[in-house]
C-alpha cells in the first residue's frame, strides 16, 4: 500500500461515519448519501495523489461527497424526485455549500452530525438486528458482506435486512436527529444497548470457531468512544466505555495457546491490558460520583474490581455483591441475578448460591440461557455433588455452539473432578 | 407532514361499555395531548366489542374476529404528524396503555 492508499484507507476506518452523517444533511436520502460517500472515497485515490493528502481528509471527503449528492439532486429534480425524503425539521439544508470551491477548505471543519446518524440507526422503530446492522454500515463503514460474515447469515440477508430498515426511516418517517430531552435517557439506552450487542457478540461469538470476533469488539469500542467525545457528560455513556475496555482488557486471556476456554482464576493476569484497565478505572470514579449510578457504570466498577484484584482469591467478593445489589435495583433482571450467584458463593459459600440459582430455575427469561446450567454446574462440583455436576455440564454443552466453551464443556463432563 | 393510524387494542373481546366513567373521560381528554404535542386529529372510532363482527374471506363469511387472539382491536384514530417520533409521542399518552390494553403506530400510505 502506498502513501496515499493508506491514508484512504485511514480516513476510512476513522471519518467514514463523520462523512456520511454530513453528507446525509445534504442528499436527505440514506442511499444516496452512501454512494456519494463510497464515490468520494475512490476519488480520493486519485486527487491525493495528483494534489498531495489534504490536511483535513474529512473536510475533503465531505465537500466533495456533499458536492456530488447536490448534482444528483439536480439531476433528480429534473425528473421530480420520487423518494419520500429524510426530514429534518430543526435546519434547512445548507444550500450555499455548492459555491464552495473543493481545496479551497482543506481544514474547514466539519460539523459533526454522527450524533444524527447514530440516533437514526438505533431508532426503537428498527428491529434490533437491524439497528445494529445499520449502525456498522453506516457509522461505522463495514461492508454489508463483512457484516453478514459477523452475524452469520448471507450477504443477501443481511443486503435486504438494510434495505427493509433504510425503507422504514423514510416511509415511517424516522426523523433525522438527535431526540429531545425528554426522550434522550430511554433513546440514549437503546443506542447503548446496541454498541453493547455488538461488543458482546464479537468478545464471544455466539458460534464458530473464534471466541473473539476482533472486528466487532473493535468497532464497539470506537463507537462507544465516539459517543463519549459527542456526549461528554452522560454517564452512562462512559460507564459503558469503562465496561469494554475492562472486559476486553482480557482478551489476550481468555484461550490457552490450544484454543482452550480459561477460567478467570486460570488466566494470566500479568498479561491483562493494564493501559485500559487504568482508564476503565478513571470513568469509574467518575461515573460513581454523585450518585445514583446506571447500568453500565455498576456493570463496569463489577467487572473492574474483577480486573484490579491481583489474583483471583484476592477479589473482594463482598464489594461485588454489594454493587450486584445496586446494579439489580436499577436493572431487576435474572441474567444479573444469576451472575450474581457467583460472587455470593465466594461470600457465602456454595450451598447459598445453589439455593438462591435454584429460584431462579423458574425464570422464562433464563429458559434455554447457557449460563446458568453452567454456574450450577460449578456449584455441585463445588459441594461434591459429581453426579448431578456432570448433568448440568451436559445441559450447558447442549445449549452452546461455541467452539471454545463446548471445548471446556466437554473436558469439565470427562474429567468433574479437577478443580 | 405524514398521516399515521393510531390502532387500539385490548383484552378480547375489548367491550368498551367494561370502562370505568374515569376511563372514558381520560380517552376523552386524550384529544388534548395530540394538539399539545403537534399533531391534528384526522378522524377516529370506537368499537364494538369484537363478539359481534364479522369476518369475510374467499371461502365464506365468520363470526368473529378476523384474527383469533387474546387482544383484538378496540379502536383506533388516524392523525397528522410531523414525524414518527411525534406520533410515537401522542400514541405513548394513549390510555389504553394504563388499561391493560396497548396501541400500534402505523404510517398511512401517501
Amino acid at each position: 500500500m502506498n502513501a496515499v492508499e493508506q491514508a484512504v484507507a485511514d480516513a476510512h476506518r476513522r471519518e467514514w461515519g463523520l462523512v456520511l452523517a454530513a453528507t446525509v444533511r445534504v442528499a436527505r436520502d440514506l442511499d444516496l448519501a452512501e454512494e456519494c460517500v463510497q464515490e468520494a472515497y475512490v476519488a480520493a485515490l486519485t486527487a491525493w495523489e495528483r494534489d498531495s493528502i489534504p490536511r483535513n481528509p474529512a473536510a475533503w471527503l465531505t465537500t466533495t461527497a456533499k458536492r456530488r449528492a447536490m448534482d444528483a439532486i439536480r439531476r433528480e429534480q429534473a425528473f421530480k424526485s420520487k423518494l419520500p425524503l429524510l426530514i429534518e425539521p430543526d435546519e434547512e439544508v445548507e444550500e450555499m455549500e455548492e459555491m464552495e470551491p473543493v481545496l479551497e477548505d482543506p481544514e474547514g471543519v466539519v460539523p459533526d452530525e454522527r450524533l444524527r446518524l447514530i440516533f437514526t440507526c438505533c431508532h426503537p422503530a428498527l428491529a434490533q438486528e437491524a439497528q445494529v446492522a445499520l449502525t456498522l454500515r453506516l457509522v461505522c463503514g463495514v461492508s454489508t458482506a463483512d457484516i453478514a460474515k459477523a452475524f452469520l447469515v448471507s450477504e443477501t440477508t443481511m443486503a435486504a435486512r438494510m434495505t427493509r430498515a433504510k425503507k422504514k426511516i423514510s416511509t415511517a418517517r424516522i426523523p433525522y436527529r438527535v431526540p429531545a430531552a425528554a426522550e434522550l435517557p430511554d433513546r440514549l439506552r437503546g443506542v447503548l444497548g446496541v454498541i453493547h450487542l455488538l461488543f458482546t457478540t464479537g468478545h464471544t461469538a455466539p458460534s464458530g470457531a473464534e471466541l473473539v470476533r476482533s472486528e466487532l469488539v473493535d468497532r464497539s469500542l470506537h463507537l462507544s468512544r465516539v459517543l463519549r467525545d459527542l456526549m461528554p457528560d452522560e454517564r452512562e455513556v462512559w460507564g459503558l466505555l469503562a465496561l469494554l475496555l475492562v472486559t476486553d482488557a482480557r482478551r489476550a486471556t481468555r484461550s490457552g495457546a490450544d484454543g482452550r476456554l480459561l477460567r478467570l482464576e486460570e488466566q494470566d493476569r500479568s498479561q491483562w491490558d493494564r493501559d485500559a484497565i487504568a482508564e476503565a478505572h478513571e470513568l469509574i470514579v467518575a461515573g460513581l460520583r454523585g450518585g445514583n449510578p446506571g447500568r453500565y457504570v455498576l456493570q463496569a466498577a463489577i467487572a473492574s474490581l474483577y480486573a484490579e484484584a491481583p489474583s483471583y482469591h484476592e477479589t473482594d467478593w463482598a464489594q461485588i455483591v454489594q454493587l450486584y445489589d445496586a446494579l439489580l435495583r436499577v436493572w431487576p433482571s435474572p441474567v444479573v441475578a444469576l451472575n450474581r450467584t457467583v460472587p455470593l458463593a465466594m461470600v457465602a459459600g456454595p450451598e447459598v448460591a445453589l439455593s438462591e440459582l435454584e429460584l431462579l430455575e423458574a425464570e422464562p427469561q433464563l429458559a434455554g440461557y447457557r449460563y446458568l446450567p453452567a454456574v450450577k454446574a460449578d456449584l455441585l462440583r463445588r459441594l461434591g455433588r459429581t453426579e448431578e455436576a456432570v448433568e448440568a455440564y451436559r445441559e450447558a454443552l447442549a445449549l452452546t455452539d461455541n467452539e471454545a466453551e463446548r471445548e471446556f464443556l466437554t473436558g469439565r463432563i470427562a474429567d468433574p473432578g479437577r478443580p | 407532514m405524514a398521516q399515521y393510524a393510531i390502532l387500539l387494542y385490548g383484552k378480547a373481546p375489548a367491550d368498551a361499555s367494561g370502562l370505568t366513567p374515569e376511563e372514558i373521560e381520560a380517552h376523552g381528554r386524550h384529544g388534548e395531548d395530540v394538539e399539545r404535542l403537534g399533531g391534528s386529529f384526522v378522524s377516529a372510532f370506537a368499537l364494538q366489542p369484537s363478539t359481534t363482527a364479522v369476518s369475510i374471506r374467499a371461502d365464506g363469511v365468520t363470526d368473529g374476529p378476523f384474527i383469533d387472539a387474546k387482544e383484538v382491536v378496540a379502536g383506533g384514530y388516524v392523525i397528522e404528524a410531523p414525524d414518527l417520533d411525534t406520533a410515537i409521542a401522542i400514541a405513548k399518552l394513549n390510555p389504553a396503555i394504563q388499561q391493560g390494553g396497548g396501541v400500534e403506530v402505523r404510517p398511512c400510505l401517501g
